[in-house]
């Protein structure tokens, strides 16, 4: 029992941090209706900017931040306006799934040149500190992870309701014609959309590099549980998003703790099937169908 | 005799605003039915729940005498229930005679036959001579013109000897000597026994060419009669000109 | 069939069967084979990716699945070290089988969903490579048994295996275009919710093609593992190779019957040539990844319907200005 709770706990805390990364892939996906495949790869890159920067500095992961984000905004939107704009409207969906592998994939070989395919970790020294509370251990770096994902997500809110460019970008999300009608401009809607998708994870790359090990490769993972996530929230709905990533991160850390770690990531892959077989428009999604 | 088409408390919601109000039409044989109503009455809505590409909160359908319990577009039209788009879709990739073979409802078994046979050819070949449109025969669809799309949509969805066709504004955005030919296609259709039900804003092609006319106001049939008798009804003048 | 086609096809294929008998070097052969092995992905790619419109991103698992089945089932012996080959269809029939139901779950609603259907899948199947130890051999990878073939002629049977496993798939990648598959498919890919109002059987010729697709990419897996005597799973179930088959399929021109092959032609013998000046997988990615997202911004119909578009649009401009002449001759009568 205890090993149960405490597997929960875990899975929260966990949950908390792919509630961030999948937060931005549902905002690009509301915006654009653009599946970003390379969001797990912008998560490595975050977090291997993070590690480098710890390394040169000693600033800790958590201040560094402040310097990602911005970073990873500007990567995004210049993805976006590079690669995705050009596309030809009808072509968009079935193309821009390809480029943002491509993305991906260019991200995982670049930095694989760089920083070559050992492992690493970011260790400012209180990575493995953890509380114990009721006798529970509750790790230090989840915690507070989770708490900045709470803190992101509700700026993102606030900045998706009260600001103009919020404004902007819920109205495109709606209906893009009118929103183009009433004067937005859709093109840096877009771009600063995708932009903020991929801003989030700069934060979710240096808490995803305290708390994991990680190397070129692991935004397979990632990005599998992503979509896993997305696809179970609802395409296009954030706060389905958030509630997803919290059920699936219980849910692995769950089967982690009764089966074996290694089915705990057999989990994502069942729940999409389930999805997709029992109710493919996820818990809070739009009906899920082509074009009228 | 029971109506080809019947629909009964049609209902359909988009979060708050109800598009179809239990809404209940139906359409008799060998008619050419017209569906009216001010913009947003709910027409083209209770067109895609019909024909299967939205699902409806509440309400049946009843085709041909039969209950349709889960309304597919695919098996509507194996049904002989077939219908155009406001925006005239057709498959811009493909030819002309090739958008026609496509429609024809071949079965499973004729999927692993030739793409485009010579029965195929003989068949397509006689509706583009009927709808004067051989000479465009090998064109890609995306080298239409407007006209000519809406044409080839009509003269596609007829390929499977539908029983009811439904138009979806089958005039908008066509020039007068397009309209005209239109109608000239579905009066001799007509003639030969399809039945048509048709959403239409152009009300002088209403009145000179359906019988009986339906009219919906704010997702709920209101009216229905002869062209003279609808135009005289004060629901419907209040539901075009009031508010 | 065209005499045209007629004729390159013989050409092609003659060409290529009769290319071992004088050939010396043994490296020419080894590219070849690869070439070819690549052309017969893309090529089957195509029939879900090109002609459908729906791109699998997780074609390399079952490519790993083939692989692994021959390295299961042959690891002690084979034989005269024809068994494996034989093997072959029954793999590819049985894949395609079993892909049915995925592809029914994948393909329910749309393209986009079913790329993350088809990324998940190629995750799992690495994650299960890595993890079925007693299986798959785990990250120690998996040998095969050594054919008992005659040195001087080893890659013959390889090379042939893969040419028939090419004929195969552009063979079926023809049958679709001539069929009513093909008319179908190409429906689904302009507009699959209009293909459904025209009664098209939307969901079965998907899984046809998706069936197809994957039987040939196991297949094709199952020669290659064989050829390569010793399989580890990073490579078998590799991503790399899945955006090499894409890759190439964009480069050639999808939806078309030699787009793939024209594109696997031109860029195997190119990554083999790089790889002895640059080395390590991970350069492939950038490079493809690179060479991708050029491809999409420089050339996004690929090379051979942008061939065919300009002769379109020249020979119609020609009968324009034989039109006008024609009208100008009248006119001065």
């Amino acid at each position: 029992m205890h090993s149960l709770i405490q597997a929960i706990i875990l899975g929260a805390l966990t949950g908390g941090v792919y509630a961030l990364m999948a937060s931005g892939q549902t905002l690009i996906f509301g915006i654009m209706k653009v599946i970003n495949l390379a969001q797990g790869a912008f998560v490595i890159l975050a977090s291997y900017l993070t590690f480098s920067l710890f390394q040169m500095t000693g600033i800790d992961p958590f201040v560094l931040i402040l310097i990602t984000t911005p970073v990873m905004f500007v990567l995004g939107a210049a993805t976006q306006w590079f690669l995705l704009r050009p596309l030809r409207q009808d072509d968009m969906a079935e193309l821009s799934l390809l480029v943002t592998f491509a993305v991906a994939l260019g991200l995982e070989g670049l930095l694989a040149i760089i920083y070559k395919t050992t492992y690493r970790t970011i260790q400012p020294g209180y990575e493995n500190h953890s509380w114990t509370i009721r006798g529970y251990q509750v790790n230090e770096v989840r915690f507070y992870a989770f708490f900045l994902s709470l803190a992101m997500l509700a700026a993102l809110y606030l900045l998706l309701q009260k600001t103009k460019f919020g404004r902007a970008v819920r109205a495109t999300v709606q209906n893009p014609m009118s929103a183009q009608l009433l004067g937005v401009n859709s093109k840096m809607v877009a771009s600063f959309g995708f932009g903020l998708g991929v801003a989030t994870a700069a934060a979710a790359g240096s808490v995803f590099g305290l708390i994991s090990p990680f190397n070129p490769g692991s935004h397979y993972d990632l990005i599998s549980r992503l979509l896993t996530i997305v696809v179970l929230g609802g395409l296009g709905s954030i706060g389905g998003s958030v509630i997803a990533a919290l059920i699936m991160g219980v849910g692995s850390a769950l089967v982690s703790a009764l089966a074996s770690p290694i089915w705990s990531d057999f989990t994502f892959f069942i729940v999409l099937l389930l999805v997709l077989l029992l109710r493919p428009r996820g818990l809070f999604g739009a009906r899920v169908r082509g074009s009228l | 005799m029971s109506a080809l088409l019947e629909v009964h408390g049609l209902t359909k919601r988009f979060g708050g605003i109800t598009a179809v109000d239990t809404c209940t039409l139906e359409v008799q044989q060998g008619t050419i039915t017209a569906l009216i109503g001010p913009n947003g009455s709910g027409k083209t809505t209770a067109f895609n729940i019909i024909t299967g590409y939205l699902k409806a909160d509440a309400g049946t359908i009843s085709f041909d005498g039969k209950r349709v319990e889960k309304p597919s577009p695919a098996s509507l039209y194996r049904d002989g229930l077939s219908r155009t788009f406001q925006q005239a879709r057709i498959f811009p990739d493909l030819s002309v005679l090739e958008n026609l073979v496509v429609a024809s409802s071949y079965s499973l078994r004729g999927l692993f036959q030739t793409r485009v046979s010579k029965q195929d050819r003989d068949r397509a070949g006689e509706m583009l001579e009927e709808f004067k449109l051989s000479s465009l025969s090998d064109l890609r669809g995306s080298e239409l013109s407007y006209g000519q799309r809406k044409l080839l949509e009509f003269a596609a969805v007829l390929m499977s000897s539908p029983k009811l066709v439904l138009l979806d504004e089958p005039t908008a955005g066509v020039n007068p000597v397009m309209i005209e030919t239109m109608e000239r296609h579905i009066r001799s259709r007509h003639k030969e026994g399809v039945t048509f039900l048709i959403v239409e804003h152009d009300m002088q092609l209403v009145m000179r060419l359906c019988d009986p006319v339906i009219v919906l106001d704010r997702g709920a049939t209101i009216a229905k009669g002869t062209p003279a008798e609808v135009q005289t009804n004060p629901l419907v003048l209040d539901a075009y000109l009031g508010d | 069939m065209t005499k045209a086609g007629i004729l390159r096809a013989v050409i092609f294929f003659g060409g290529l069967a009769l290319l071992p008998l004088g050939i010396e070097p043994v490296w020419v052969l080894n590219l070849l084979i690869f070439t070819l092995m690549y052309a017969a992905l893309a090529s089957s790619w195509n029939y879900i990716g090109g002609y459908a419109g729906y791109p699998s991103l997780g074609h390399a698992a079952f490519f790993g699945i083939g692989a692994y089945s021959i390295a299961i089932i042959f690891e002690k012996s084979v034989g005269r070290g024809y068994a494996p080959f034989f093997m072959l269809p029954v793999i590819g029939i049985a894949v395609a089988i079993l892909s049915i139901p995925i592809g029914m779950i994948a393909m329910r609603t749309r393209a986009d969903v079913f790329a993350i259907v088809t990324i998940t899948l190629l995750f799992v199947a690495q994650t299960l490579a890595f993890n079925l130890r007693t299986v798959t051999g785990g990250a120690q990878g998996k040998g095969i048994a050594v054919p008992p073939f005659a040195i001087s002629h080893f890659s013959w049977p390889f090379y042939y295996a893969m040419l028939l496993l090419l004929l195969l798939s552009m063979g079926i990648s023809f049958y679709f275009r001539r069929s009513k598959i093909g008319l179908s498919l190409a429906a689904v890919k302009a507009d699959e919710d209009k293909a459904h109002g025209v009664g098209v059987p939307v969901t079965f010729v998907k899984i046809v093609a998706f069936a197809a697709s994957v039987g040939i990419a196991a297949m094709v897996g199952g020669v290659w593992a064989y050829y390569g005597g010793y399989i580890y799973p990073q490579f078998a179930v590799d991503p790399l190779i899945t955006i090499g088959m894409v890759l190439m399929t964009f480069l050639g021109g999808r939806a078309t019957l030699w787009g793939p092959v024209i594109g696997a032609f031109i860029l195997v013998p190119a990554q083999q040539t790089f790889a002895y000046q640059f080395g390590g997988s991970q350069f492939y990615l950038l490079a493809y990844a690179a060479i991708f997202l050029v491809i999409m911004l420089i050339l996004p119909r690929g090379i051979l319907p942008t061939i065919t578009d300009r002769l379109r649009t020249k020979a119609k401009l020609r009968e324009i200005s034989a039109a006008l002449t024609a009208q100008e001759q009248e006119a001065s009568r």
